[in-house]
């Protein structure tokens, strides 16, 4: 059993396919939706961790690649800029999973660790010098 | 003891021993107090942080045919044109043309007077559009161009007030959201936020202005300037621990120097939600260790620092006083602090690691020999408190 965070880019014309009931149902994978945006005529994305043995995700992904969907495995929404960040501090009570935390308690320096992120953009809303962003 | 000039000639000569605020700590206990201040002859201190007090005054040179500005906008954001023909003051919180604010609530506030400093000292290219009425010696009335820093004749940071000696902690106990200077507070106490280096902090060094004063070399954003007044708000009676260091904002600096030299690193526009915008700026002083008794002042930790936690969401805005509670810079570095019996989320403004950065950059500096110091010609006042602004119903 592994998890895997993947990124689901959907072309303008594939709102209308029960692709999450599938993944669930014919490849036994546990989904959790982090963020989603599937609209008739519109391109939309799905941000997802995918849990179940390695052989089940693969399949269910090539799957979804069926559909013309592009998976993205290394995919996560959400963009810290290290280059942006002063270090402040302001987004930490404001990250619900610490993948927004301090890495070094001496010199106080914020690191943002991905696999972390629950894509809930707090970040992006709370960040005074606009070093986090969404990709969509 | 020893004297400014004796520092600056071992500056000078590149054999000055040179430590940051945070260094020193370490450095005194371990060689006693006596010894050390005969051994260090500057300590560095530096903060990071939002500084909304700040501004440039700029001039433009004098176009073709003449223009005496009366309304200026630089990226649509405007620039105070009620001085001489040419020049304009462009402050840190002024926001853009069009900006709704807080029309749909909370405002995003994405662009403003701080990010345009941002730019000029990035070297960006920035668009003027400026107004006049014509006179007869400055006929033209309207114009429009493009410029750099390096197109201005002058580009000089004048701020009224940074670098507060201490600061309030925000915190919000009512039952819905805030969008203050100090970031979001969240209903219920869920979070406060609080702006200070602390240990670093320049004024917490030297709390009773012994070696800060008018005149006194800053590096303001990697520039070398100066303290050129008491900063505006500037209230030297506070309540103060038994070390001196007060437990409220109490001193404040006005500073200059020239932004052609400033690091756009240490110059950060930044967006406050529901708020505004701002500038962040990295100031970094040094404290000539004169004798044992300065050096002692510059060894205060975090755990000797009481900032007063305030409710945001009737204390601060209606001015009643009322403190909460007192926390130490080394309880709120921790990420979570007790106040009234909950445990609270600790945020923060004001950037240590930059800081840090600042006061190792500057101590770099001196240590070359490129940076010298320079007495106060003016001291600060010890008995200044701050005035309120009332409103009265009748100009008599």
């Amino acid at each position: 059993m592994s998890t895997k965070r993947m990124m689901l880019s959907f072309p303008k014309s594939e709102a209308e396919k029960p692709i999450v009931y599938h993944l669930v149902k014919d490849y036994d994978l546990v989904i959790n939706i982090f963020r989603a945006k599937v609209t008739p005529e519109e391109f939309g994305y799905l941000v997802l961790d995918v849990s179940g043995s390695d052989d089940d995700i693969k399949r269910g992904m090539d799957f979804v690649r069926t559909f013309n969907v592009e998976v993205d495995e290394a995919g996560v929404g959400v963009a810290w800029d290290a280059q942006r960040c002063t270090h402040c501090g302001n987004c930490l009570p404001h990250c619900p999973t610490k993948a927004l935390r301090i890495v070094d308690p001496m010199t106080r320096e914020v690191g943002f660790f991905p696999g972390d992120c629950v894509e809930c953009l707090a970040c992006i809303q709370n960040c005074p010098f606009n070093a986090c962003s969404s990709l969509f | 003891m020893k004297t400014y000039e004796e520092i600056n000639a071992k500056i000078e000569s590149k054999k000055a021993v040179v430590l940051t605020a945070e260094e020193v700590i370490d450095y005194v206990e371990k060689k006693g107090l006596e010894a050390a201040a005969k051994e260090v002859d500057v300590v560095t201190t530096a903060t990071f942080g939002p500084m909304c007090s700040s501004g440039c005054f700029l001039n433009f040179g004098h176009s073709k045919p003449r223009i005496r500005i009366t309304q200026a906008w630089i990226d649509d954001v405007e620039a105070y044109g009620g001085v001489a023909a040419v020049d304009v003051y462009l402050g840190a919180t002024q926001l853009r043309r069009n900006d709704p604010a807080n029309l749909y609530y909370p405002g995003e506030f994405r662009y403003g007077g701080g990010h345009v400093i941002e730019k000029l000292v990035a070297g960006d290219r920035l668009e003027l559009h400026a107004i006049s009425y014509g006179t007869d010696d400055y006929p033209l009335r309207e114009l429009r161009t493009w410029f750099t820093i390096k197109d201005l004749n002058q580009a000089i940071m004048v701020n009224p007030r940074n670098c507060y000696q201490n600061y309030n902690v925000a915190i919000n106990c009512s039952d819905r959201t805030l969008y203050t200077y100090l970031g979001v507070l969240r209903p219920g106490m869920q979070n406060l936020s609080y702006s200070s280096a602390g240990q670093l902090s320049p004024l917490l060094n030297d709390p009773l202005y012994e070696t800060i004063g008018v005149g006194t070399s800053v590096w303001l954003a990697g520039a070398h300037g100066h303290v050129h007044s008491e900063g505006t708000q500037f209230s030297s009676i506070a309540e103060r621990g038994p070390n001196d260091v007060p437990m409220e904002g109490a001193g404040t600096l006005g500073l200059t120097a020239n932004m052609k030299e400033m690091k756009s690193k240490y110059v950060r526009g930044i967006s406050l939600i529901g708020y505004g915008v701002s500038l962040a700026l990295g100031v970094g002083i040094p404290i000539p260790i004169l004798g044992p008794h300065i050096l002692k002042r510059t060894t205060v930790k975090d755990s000797e620092i009481f900032a007063s936690v305030i409710d945001y969401s009737s204390d601060y805005p209606n001015r009643t006083g009322k403190v909460l509670c007192r926390l130490t810079y080394e309880e709120l570095r921790k990420g979570e602090v007790v106040v009234s019996g909950k445990k609270v989320q600790v945020g923060s403004m004001s950037s240590y690691a930059m800081a840090l950065e600042v006061a190792n950059a500057l101590r770099d500096e001196i240590k070359r020999g490129d940076f010298l110091l320079s007495k106060p010609y003016k001291k600060f006042p010890l008995s200044q408190s701050q005035k309120p602004l009332v409103i009265r119903e009748k100009r008599k």
